[in-house]
């Protein structure tokens, strides 16, 4: 029942996935990139983290998502329009470095998969991926990364002010 | 099984009986009337079958008619999937929010438990939320995929407006959360009982300010910079006809529905009629048996929760008819300047009140 949804959404996914790659107008790629992102929340829902899933929407396909397209629309890219930012050699270079990016996921995936069990499915508690129960683990364990990450990105919100206002003046 | 399956499939059908069915029709000539009404006119009355008027109420059969058979235009270097998609991606957030929206409390029916919502998430709140965000894309692809200068304006309009809003509404939101301690919508809505619990006393400020900044997303006057007749022609469906464009319509007036709803059970005390517990309510027409006075009592919280969303509606018509349209930057003023302070603000007070009566 689970591999039945599992497998539609994966495939969904990929095929997006590709699409943002190929797609050659920066607008089919972001469209794309969106519907990509809610196959991969509903791959977070069947792992019963619906919290992670809504942040997933919220967070990517509903905020980032739409500064993507509203800058897209701003500088009103078009089909086939200059893309000149993609000169040979930085081709390479670029080119290198995923490829060495996606060996280095590729490996680290083939070591869980291969010397992980995976025969036993784990079992989950009731609580797990609740609203109540993120909220304390994430405020009694992990309240140092938290507190970090949230300075770190005001560091970023003071620091993008910074910049856009020596522009302006 | 099979009779939760048909539960559940009774309950979609009624959300969308009483939405796209009754409101999103009907609401078009409520508008109508309602405009006259202010504007000292008669209004809508010209549509008549054999010379019957019927309070104007034909104009609705005399819409959906032009809408159907008008044609259905796609501009020349327009991307034609995408032209093509975008209003049903405007008009499927709108609906998707009624999927956590409970329009009733729990009830026994037939030594059954029956809770009025079809889906009650964990994450219901963060989940109408989520919707609000996605119902962006529809218009901002709606007016880039025109090409078309004018829709591409109001689009790039709509896009920010959406995103300004939707912070305070989010902070707004989270004020509610810490007030009633859950997300779940059915919980938020039970709390709600008693009657000095209603959202509307314990979040006043949050009330005003979710009603604003919905009322902008909604794209309606004041807040309808985005379609603005006067300067872009029609905005971002400026290009669009027949049906295509009657979806963007329906999905105006389902949304105000929707709007309706969230604030009824965030702010109005949901299904409940104050100081009237479902306890007492039961006790009334207990003569009729458990399932009798459950189903008594289940018509009546439904019928009290529609009657708190339509006076949302009349109240947003109101809003709608009697103020002009806010300029581009005054939006952006009230939405960053304003409200967004305001929100950061109830959040701290809210927070400290908690702390202080706990």
């Amino acid at each position: 029942m689970e591999l039945l949804i599992f497998y539609p959404l994966a495939g969904f996914c990929v095929v997006l996935a590709l699409g943002v790659v190929f797609n050659n107008s920066p607008a089919g790629s972001a469209i794309s990139l969106i519907g990509m992102m809610l196959g991969l929340a509903g791959i977070f829902i069947l792992q019963q983290a619906h919290f992670i899933a809504i942040l997933q929407i919220i967070i990517y396909a509903g905020a980032i998502m739409v500064l993507f397209m509203f800058v897209i629309m701003l500088l009103n890219l078009k089909k086939g329009d200059d893309t000149g930012w993609i000169s040979r050699d930085r081709n390479l270079l670029l080119s290198v470095l995923t490829g060495l990016l996606a060996v280095g996921i590729l490996y680290k995936i083939s070591d869980v998969i291969f010397t992980r069990k995976m025969d036993t499915p784990a079992i989950l508690p009731d609580s797990f991926g609740t609203v109540a129960n993120i909220g304390e683990t994430l405020f009694t364990d992990f309240v140092l990364p938290f507190e970090v990450a949230s300075i770190l990105l005001l560091a970023a919100m003071v620091g993008a002010v910074v910049l856009a206002k020596t522009k302006l003046d | 099984m099979l009779v939760d399956l048909t539960i559940t499939l009774v309950k979609i059908l009624f959300i969308f009986a009483v939405t796209v069915g009754f409101f999103a029709p009907v609401l078009t000539w409520v508008e109508r009337k309602q405009s006259a009404l202010m504007q000292d006119r008669i209004g809508a009355n010209r549509a008549d079958i054999m010379g019957f008027t019927f309070l104007g109420l034909f104009h609705i059969i005399a819409d959906a008619l032009k809408m159907f058979t008008k044609e259905d235009f796609i501009p020349d270097g327009a991307n034609k999937f995408l032209h093509t998609i975008s209003p049903i991606v405007a008009l499927v957030p709108a609906l998707l929010t009624f999927a956590v929206v409970p329009f009733g409390g729990q009830y026994t029916l037939f030594d059954k438990e029956v809770n009025l919502v079809i889906s009650d998430l964990d994450v219901g709140l963060l989940f109408v939320f989520a919707i609000a965000s996605l119902a962006t894309y529809g218009y901002v692809i709606a007016g880039w995929s025109s090409n078309n200068n004018w829709s591409l304006l109001g689009s790039m309009r709509t896009a920010s407006q959406m995103i300004s809003y939707e912070v305070t509404m989010g902070l707004t939101i989270i004020g509610v959360l810490m007030v009633y301690g859950s997300m779940k919508l059915t919980e938020i809505g039970a709390i709600q009982e008693n009657f000095w619990m209603w959202g509307i006393f314990l979040q006043p400020l949050g009330f005003i300010m979710f009603l604003t900044a919905s009322i902008a997303e909604n794209k309606r006057i004041p807040f309808d910079a985005p379609e603005a007749e006067s300067e872009l022609v029609a905005g971002y469906f400026t290009e669009y006809s027949g049906l295509k464009f009657g979806m963007f319509f329906m999905a105006e007036f389902i949304e105000m529905v929707t709007i309706g709803a969230i604030m009824t059970i965030l702010f109005l005390g949901a299904w409940h009629i104050p100081f009237l517990t479902t306890a007492t309510l039961l006790s009334w027409f207990d003569f009729l048996g458990t399932t009798g006075s459950n189903l008594v009592v289940m018509l009546i919280h439904v019928g009290v929760f529609f009657a708190k969303v339509v006076f949302f509606i009349y109240l947003q018509m109101i809003i709608r008819w009697t103020l002009p349209r806010f300029r581009y930057d005054q939006i952006m003023k009230l939405g960053w300047k304003i409200l967004l302070p305001l929100s950061l603000a109830n959040i701290l007070v809210t927070g400290l009140v908690i702390l202080a009566l706990n």
